[in-house]
């Protein structure tokens, strides 16, 4: 591993945790790990905040009779105890948009993260484990896509789509983002192939495929997972994006679409606050909490970082 | 070096020949008659919607075969020749984009330097000291979590609707004419402020962060060890480690770019703001497929641009790449 490629892989997250490399008996390990998250204040504060959203994601839907469109009350009123987070400009729940929205957000952040992390493991592990031409031609390609900013992409495809989902959404989003994480894996890869296990679980006859899920992949299993937290929330911020540009779900709603509808339908200037603040706060805080539990899980993974 | 930056070059290049065929492959692939669906949308009187219809399928080309069409596209892009623009009508697509250009480098550059540099500077401060480590390190999450067109709809509202400070919308007073005078500039100037400042602070805090990250680690490294059990002062050992960390974070920023453009066009959009982002969206709310197209290559132009500054900059900061050892390839 060159110093460069240390560096990518460092710098391609808020918080990349170095590998632990050594093949650690993963009964004794994981108990050990166990011990400290349960210790982990940000880690259980983080994880605690993203669960309560998940509920309200889950059973606030259940709660209103109607769906997160339809024209209820009277239009532009404040929060009160009927509409508990007001009604927009044209009568619609705010409180059944937002838990519909929450949906929508965990839904892009799931597949759109766990697809860009299914093809970054896939292209990274391949190029750092065969290497020679075949890294050369998938460096490449990562180079080239990781270049191409993912939301003009997604731009031009979201404005030919005539009817658009929350599930489409988030594939492309998914297909878009991997190649930081497949830098990263390529480099960390690489480091672990000549490793002695790695040797002598070649010398034993193991196929590639064999060697890159038995050997190597269960040795950064947890940055892969800390990968696929930071993954779950750039997709979040790219949907938002996109659907805030005015390239959302033409049926349903997302967070994104609902502060759309409130720049373009004036609540700004007329102070309708309970209108564009519920969808961006919940975003900030889903996001946030997923970051403050990576730095958790960081220091529950790397004893170097624990604070004495 | 030679090597470093025929290989950037080489990259940025394919990077280009891919996004221009990417840009000309959605509209002739996707389902449906675009120019058709284009025109019946955008409401435009009888006689002028058949010249644009007549127009387009001749610039399309559609009756050509398909090689040909590709090669027109690109001939065209050569020359400038974006296509002509529905909503504003009959300016071409490249004037107009041109026109918005500058207001949204004007919010892009100082914000993405000044954010960089604050960023670096002060988590660079903050790490490994307890009291400030623990406040900056759960705001600075909080920002770099927060999607850029809500930390703008906040500003815009506590600063333009309830306190009334600043403009809430707009490049310019509605009242003025762009003119070179002191009143214009502060016109200017006061509508550039909140959107510039919501997209600092967003970078601002993942900065730090990742500056602050980097600097443990760094710390924690084996030459820092070293340079401390040598009684070196801690200050040294850190201008050392910030030294380090400042590379992976040069890298970050042009891992960034794409974000912080993105994030530049829906904060634009929020107020209003007459750059790029909001030629957008009004190319989205109008069907102006080939405003969209246009903006979609100088974006991509843009951030190859600004990329290619980056590797200049790595070059500068970092002296392995110009001894002609590997670094940063």
């Amino acid at each position: 591993m060159t110093v460069s490629d240390q560096e990518e892989l460092v710098a391609a997250a808020p918080a990349a945790p170095a590998v632990t490399a050594a093949p650690v008996t993963s009964m004794r390990a994981s108990r050990e790990a166990l011990h400290f998250a349960r210790r982990n204040r940000k880690l259980v504060a983080g994880l605690g905040v993203v669960l309560l959203f998940l509920v309200v994601a889950a059973v606030g839907p259940l709660l209103a009779d109607h769906g997160p469109n339809e024209y209820v009350g009277p239009p532009a009123q404040r929060p009160s105890s009927q509409y508990w987070f007001g009604t927009t400009m044209f009568g619609q729940d705010v409180f059944a948009q937002f838990t519909h929205g929450l949906r929508s957000t965990f839904l892009v952040g799931l597949l759109g993260g766990g697809l860009a992390a299914l093809i970054g493991m896939l292209i990274g592990f391949t190029a750092g484990y065969r290497g020679g031409a075949v890294d050369e031609a998938l460096n490449m390609v990562t180079n080239v896509v990781l270049v191409i900013p993912t939301l003009a992409v997604l731009l031009i495809i979201a404005t030919y789509l005539r009817v658009r989902g929350v599930v489409p959404e988030a594939i492309f989003i998914g297909l878009f983002s991997w190649p930081w994480v497949a830098r990263a894996i390529r480099a960390q890869t690489f480091s672990l192939r000549s490793r002695d296990f790695v040797d002598l679980a070649r010398l034993s006859g193991a196929s590639g495929r064999k060697i890159i899920f038995r050997e190597i992949a269960p040795n950064m299993s947890s940055y892969l997972f800390m990968t696929f937290i930071l993954l779950f929330g750039s997709s979040v911020l790219i949907a938002a994006t996109l659907d805030f540009i005015g390239l959302g779900p033409t049926e349903g709603i997302s967070l994104g679409l609902m502060m759309n509808n409130a720049v373009l339908w004036s609540a700004l200037p007329l102070g309708m606050w309970w209108w564009f603040v519920p969808p961006g706060l919940g975003i900030t805080v889903i996001v946030g909490a997923l970051y403050i539990m990576n730095v958790g899980l960081d220091e529950v993974f790397n004893p170097k970082l624990r604070e004495m | 070096m030679r090597r470093y930056f025929g290989r950037k070059l080489l990259i940025y290049a394919v990077t280009f020949f891919v996004a221009v065929t990417v840009d000309w492959t959605i509209p002739r692939f996707m389902p449906g008659d675009p120019v058709q669906g284009m025109l019946s949308r955008a409401s435009l009187r009888p006689e002028s919607s058949q010249a644009l219809y007549a127009y387009y399928t001749d610039l399309f080309g559609l009756d050509v075969p398909i090689w040909q069409q590709y090669l027109n596209f690109w001939t065209a892009l050569l020359r400038g020749d974006l296509g002509i623009s529905i909503w504003r009508f009959p300016q071409p697509v490249t004037t107009v984009l041109m026109q918005a250009v500058p207001y949204t480098l004007a919010l892009l550059v100082p914000a993405t330097l000044l954010s960089w540099w604050a960023g670096n500077k002060f988590g660079a401060y903050a790490a490994r000291r307890k009291w400030l480590d623990n406040t900056v390190l759960p705001v600075g999450y909080v920002l770099t979590a927060t999607p850029y067109m809500w930390l703008g709809i906040l500003l815009a509202w506590l600063l333009a609707t309830v306190a009334g400070i600043f403009p809430i919308a707009g490049g310019y007073s509605f009242a003025l004419e762009p003119a070179w005078s002191w009143t214009f500039l502060g016109s200017l100037l006061r509508h550039w402020f909140l959107p510039f400042a919501s997209l600092f602070l967003v970078g601002f805090g993942g900065w730090a962060i990742g500056m602050r990250n980097m600097i443990i680690y760094e710390l924690e490294a084996d030459y820092s060890h070293y340079l401390e059990s040598l009684g070196a002062p801690r200050r040294l050992v850190r201008r050392y480690a910030f030294r380090n960390a400042l590379l992976p974070q040069l890298t970050g920023l042009a891992l960034q770019l794409g974000v912080i453009v993105a994030g530049a066009l829906v904060t634009e959009i929020v107020f209003s703001y007459p750059g790029l982002g909001y030629l957008v969206l009004q190319a989205i709310n109008n069907q102006d497929f080939f405003l969209i197209q246009g903006a979609f290559l100088f974006i991509i132009i843009g951030v190859l641009l600004a990329n290619f500054l980056v590797d200049i900059a790595y070059v500068m900061v970092d002296p392995r790449t110009r001894t002609g050892m590997r670094g940063g390839a």
